[in-house]
């Protein structure tokens, strides 16, 4: 029950980029259509699961116990750009057809800083594996839900008649500052 | 204190040593062999990414030549420049290539197909076409608000001061991107060398062309008889639309000048549409 209320909460309540305001880059970079926005979802949602498992061993077998847990940027930073890069090279060798659906999504998300985001959040809430992978997950669509809200919006502004001022980038950022305020309404269900 | 920093730095160089190796292990064990000649066929091939050839990219195409599923003249866009050279570099025959244009069978513009409501909605063909069949009497002609002249990636397309589009022979690939654009599917890819073109697609009865429409073809068959060749018929499956066998067609140009509508045309002579 924990673990549920854990994932709403990431994936609902502390929305990665609604609430948090992470991963802003993509979030607007990625969105011009649905499909593209849905590809790096996935992307993401792989690589954060492993990062969080991967870092969540680091932090409690080696840097805790040191007390050097003033490095973790340092280290989470290698840990997520090593990752990528092993995990595009696993793929291009052994899964192609995947490699090609994520293709360029892969190196990109190597500086997302959702993921790095989600890392540090994992280490100060002090969770368990268990707990890190469920948050992890749920951070990871809560991104992939916020994605797909905004580029279908974006579709539908696509065909309405926007103030020419407004045209392009100024309009998302007011769609997102309306999904955000959206979003807020989740605030109290599960923390 | 110095076994403090001491221990950082162990940790983080160890970090970066073991991961650093461990990649450049891992690469290794997981190379991909790559042939070379994809690299070479990609660098001949045009690469405009266009997605004629039904890839969403030129890399694709490349692959897809390579692994000998497809023939180089499926690129129509880089020509028979592009399909030889490919063909020497893989030791490879192919059959020789006719170059193709983008020709539009429609000749309604403003000034001769007439409308029968005034559209003030979203601002494509696509669009218009959806609104009961669209803003012009005749419900097969060219609607006149650029889609293709929106897809062209060679800037090929223009519309003229009467909404209808003009093809650029020089510059037009033959890539067929227009033709899907084009909701009322009156463009299409022709052999260049057959240079005369039935100009309307319109199935409909003759009275009911004449009154869409001035340049519409009206199904009288004068081209039928007139020509030396016996290269048009009129085709059933269409309402009786006149059309033309381009395996007899000699370009002659005698159905262009008895036409009783002007609408056949010769590009041969007529560059462009006049208007």
């Amino acid at each position: 029950m924990d673990l549920l209320k854990l994932f709403i909460a990431a994936l609902l309540v502390n929305n990665i980029v609604l609430m948090r305001f992470l991963a802003l880059c993509s979030y607007v970079g990625m969105t011009a259509e649905p499909g593209p926005a849905l590809g790096i979802g996935w992307a993401v949602t792989f690589v954060m699961v492993l990062a969080g498992v991967v870092t969540w061993f680091l932090n409690v077998f080696v840097l805790q116990p040191l007390g050097l847990t003033f490095l973790s940027t340092l280290i989470f930073i290698l840990v997520i750009a090593s990752l990528v890069q092993l995990v595009e090279i696993y793929l291009r060798k052994s899964i192609p057809s995947l490699y090609h659906v994520m293709g360029i999504y892969l190196p990109l998300i190597t500086t997302n800083c959702a993921i790095l985001g989600l890392t540090f959040i994992n280490q100060r809430e002090g969770f368990t594996l268990i707990q890190s992978i469920v948050n992890s997950i749920g951070v990871a669509w809560g991104y992939t839900l916020a994605m797909l809200l905004l580029a279908n919006l974006r579709q539908r502004i696509k065909h309405s008649n926007v103030p020419k001022f407004l045209d392009g980038y100024p309009i998302v950022f007011i769609l997102t500052a309306i999904l955000a305020v959206a979003f807020m309404g989740f605030t109290g269900m599960a923390k | 204190m110095v076994e403090f920093i001491i221990q950082s730095l162990l940790v983080t160089g160890g970090l970066g040593l073991v991961f650093g190796l461990g990649l450049a292990l891992f690469s290794q064990k997981f190379k991909v062999e790559e042939d070379p000649r994809l690299e070479l066929i990609q660098n001949i091939l045009p690469g405009a990414n266009c997605g004629a050839c039904g890839y969403p990219g030129c890399r694709q195409l490349a692959q897809s030549i390579l692994r000998g599923e497809l023939g180089p003249e499926k690129c129509t866009v880089g020509g028979s420049k592009v399909v030889t050279e490919i063909a020497n570099l893989l030791g490879i025959e192919v059959a020789e290539v006719k170059p193709g244009v983008a020709r539009v069978k429609c000749q309604g513009d403003e000034a001769r197909a007439f409308r029968r409501a005034e559209y003030y909605g979203i601002n494509t063909c696509n669009a218009a076409s959806q609104i009961s069949g669209g803003f012009k009497q005749c419900f097969y002609g060219c609607l006149g608000l650029g889609d293709c002249v929106e897809a062209c990636v060679f800037d090929a397309l223009t519309m003229s001061t009467d909404n209808l589009p003009i093809v650029e022979e020089g510059k037009c690939t033959a890539c067929g991107l227009c033709v899907k654009a084009c909701t009322r599917k009156i463009i299409e890819i022709f052999p260049r060398e057959n240079a005369v073109i039935i100009a309307c697609v319109s199935p409909q009865k003759g009275p009911e062309v004449r009154k869409a429409c001035q340049v519409g073809c009206i199904k009288c068959g004068i081209c039928v008889k007139n020509c030396p060749k016996g290269a048009i018929h009129l085709e059933p499956s269409l309402g009786n639309l006149a059309v033309i066998d381009y395996n007899l067609c000699d370009n002659c140009g005698t159905c262009v000048e008895k036409c009783p509508t002007k609408t056949i045309v010769n590009y041969l002579r007529v560059p462009i549409h006049a208007g």
